[in-house]
């Protein structure tokens, strides 16, 4: 295939917690980003979940080239990001943009609605007539599903859902071919969550996006995206198409996440709703060795213990990392 | 079939889209309608209104020149019947006008290292804040050693090889006090730098000093605002201080630090000379005191909109 327009190979992002002081000779590295890759089409979404402090965050500052990674490349439309200097990387962001966590916090509190969804133009076309930029920001603001005459308020006079109707306006000002989403929605109360999905949902349709929407939810992710990753301290361990993944998920992680997706109605409620996970996750200061999930798998055997298992791809084109994917059947019985 | 009629569409959302513009709100406006209520800081405003309209016009008014010598009247007490209604010193120098051509130079000095300061400090800590790592503690490292240098012995230093000027009360003062602000806002900096608006400016390529410009001194602007309020007050009692020793401005020129300390040796003989002075620069001091506080209340980021 080569409609990818976005390729991550590898991708390893380490923190250094403590330099290893005086006493102490032994410096603590936290692997935030362990060997991830995956590949994006043009139009497509990946949808990321993981718990908290997986590395989603980090991923997604990565892979824009936020954070320097330590290992591995990111290739955009064949180039690769990590290898451009400053002036190359900041053009090539008119094509890249995010929208973040915390709707309020993304926003600079000093500024009108307009300068900030204007900014990414004036940055990108210093030259640009401001009866122009008016009309473009007017435009995003109705796409969005804002009313164009907010343009002089303020941030803190706008509530949650609508200030991050701010941040996806302003990721989309340029017009731009990859948004990353980092948790867009789970600062949100439920029933906005819906309205922003279905809005990303709509421009992506409307606008050609490529999308990688981070979660910490299965249920969230459902709804928007064509592949899922699913991350576990740093690492990949599992990309699948979304069909596959909710029904027949290829490895005991994502086969408990799926179960720990609360049923709304308590008639229907599983009895079974145990995850059949023990234990809580490793500190990221230091792994189990072997496979990073084996401590709270409930199928691991002694070779997951040893043996770091690889990403591999299955049959069917969807990618795990566990030695025993072809021998369980995880099928979500309905 | 019954053709309906057709129903105007009421769709709140393309009803609104017609509407002029609302205006917002800016978190400047919202501080400043805290601040009107703010009743000590918004009397001390007016105060210092006044006073700086009577430094700078009072001695045009007043018929006296400041380093006339009224032999008739030495050390006279205040009277109205002698022209001298704040008395005069010992040479017979009316005290009224000296003491306003004194408040001229202490103003200025707050001012003008205060600005010294304010320019210098917000540049270098913002600098330092945002870029971080070496860049970050080597520029602060300077700071310590400048800061860990005596004052005194600063100012004692720059006499002695620049000779009395006032010009040197401004340079010795504005190279202490950015010292201040620039880990102030050093500190601010390192908070922001953090804040996802800023990194979303990153993600949208705002190179870095746009980033600086656009981002990091907008907010904070409020704190700086507050810092500068309560250095004016200082800076003006390090002059008076520097005055009182006998390091500061020269003679015929005046400030209240050495209208204070002339009248302060005869005190006793002549308590009017002390007190007009020293009445004009705690005046001053309190004013300034109070608009600071004021302005931190407005601006206190934690109490927000």
């Amino acid at each position: 295939m080569n409609d990818r327009v976005l390729r991550v190979q590898d991708l390893s992002v380490h923190f250094k917690v403590s330099e290893g002081g005086f006493f102490n000779s032994q410096a603590h590295v936290l692997k935030a980003v362990n060997g991830v890759s995956f590949d994006l089409s043009a139009g497509e979404t990946l949808g990321v979940v993981g718990e908290t402090g997986c590395g989603k965050s980090t991923l997604a500052r990565a892979i824009l080239g936020l954070i320097k990674p330590n290992r591995g490349r990111v290739l955009w439309l064949g180039e690769e990001l990590g290898k451009l200097d400053e002036e190359t990387l900041r053009q090539k962001r008119k094509d890249l943009q995010i929208v973040f966590q915390d709707p309020l916090a993304a926003l600079n509190p000093r500024m009108t609605v307009r300068d900030i969804i204007a900014e990414p133009l004036w940055t990108f076309y210093p030259k640009i007539a401001r009866v122009q930029v008016d009309e473009r920001v007017r435009g995003v603001m109705k796409m969005v599903g804002l009313l164009p005459n907010q343009v002089n308020r303020y941030p803190h006079e706008f509530s949650g859902g609508q200030c991050q109707r701010i941040g996806i306006a302003r990721a989309l000002v340029l017009n731009p071919k990859l948004v990353v989403c980092d948790e867009p929605v789970s600062a949100l109360d439920v029933s906005i969550q819906a309205q922003i999905i279905n809005l990303l949902k709509d421009l992506q349709t409307k606008l050609g996006l490529s999308l990688v929407f981070i979660a910490h939810d299965l249920s969230v992710v459902r709804h928007i995206s064509d592949r899922v990753m699913v991350m576990y301290l740093g690492c990949c361990m599992e990309i699948s198409a979304r069909a596959n993944l909710y029904k027949r998920p290829l490895h005991p992680y994502t086969n408990a996440l799926i179960k720990a997706v609360p049923v709304p109605d308590p008639k229907l409620a599983r009895v079974d709703a145990d995850t059949g996970l023990t234990g809580d996750m490793p500190s990221p200061l230091s792994p189990p060795p072997g496979c990073v999930f084996h401590s709270r798998c409930p199928q691991s055997v002694k070779r997951c213990k040893l043996e770091v298992p690889a990403l591999r791809r299955m049959e069917n084109g969807d990618w795990v990392a566990c030695h025993r994917a072809e021998e369980l059947d995880l099928t979500i019985g309905d | 079939m019954t053709k309906q009629a057709e129903k105007p569409i009421i769709d709140p959302f393309e009803a609104a889209l017609g509407v002029s513009d609302v205006k917002g709100r800016s978190p400047w406006e919202h501080a400043w309608h805290r601040l009107l209520k703010n009743r000590a800081a918004i009397y001390s405003a007016y105060i210092m209104a006044g006073m700086l309209v009577l430094v700078m016009l009072g001695p045009l008014v007043v018929s006296w020149e400041s380093d006339f010598t009224d032999w008739d009247y030495t050390s006279a007490a205040p009277s109205l019947e002698s022209g001298h209604w704040f008395g005069t010193d010992a040479v017979g120098r009316d005290i009224l006008v000296r003491t306003l051509e004194g408040g001229r130079i202490s103003l200025l000095v707050g001012l003008v290292a205060t600005i010294v300061s304010l320019v210098i400090g917000v540049t270098y800590g913002a600098v330092a804040g945002y870029y971080g790592g070496n860049t970050d503690r080597i520029m602060m490292r300077i700071v310590d050693i400048i800061y860990a240098l005596p004052f005194m012995f600063f100012v004692i230093l720059l006499m002695v090889v620049f000779g009395r000027h006032i010009v040197l009360i401004f340079v010795a003062i504005g190279a202490v006090n950015w010292l201040d602000m620039a880990r102030i806002v050093r500190g601010q900096t390192l908070s922001l730098k953090n804040m996802e608006f800023i990194e979303a400016a990153r993600a949208c390529g705002v190179p870095p000093w746009g980033i600086i410009r656009r981002h990091i001194i907008p907010n904070l602007l409020g704190i700086v605002i507050v810092y500068v309020t309560l250095t004016i007050p200082q800076v003006i009692l390090v002059e008076s201080f520097l005055s009182f020793l006998g390091l500061g401005v020269q003679e015929p020129m005046s400030s209240w630090g050495a209208l204070v300390s002339d009248g302060a040796q005869d005190m006793e003989s002549a308590p009017w000379t002390l007190i007009a002075p020293a009445l004009f620069l705690t005046v001053t001091l309190y004013c300034f005191n109070y608009i600071g506080d004021g302005l931190r209340d407005a601006l206190d980021p934690k109490d927000r909109l």
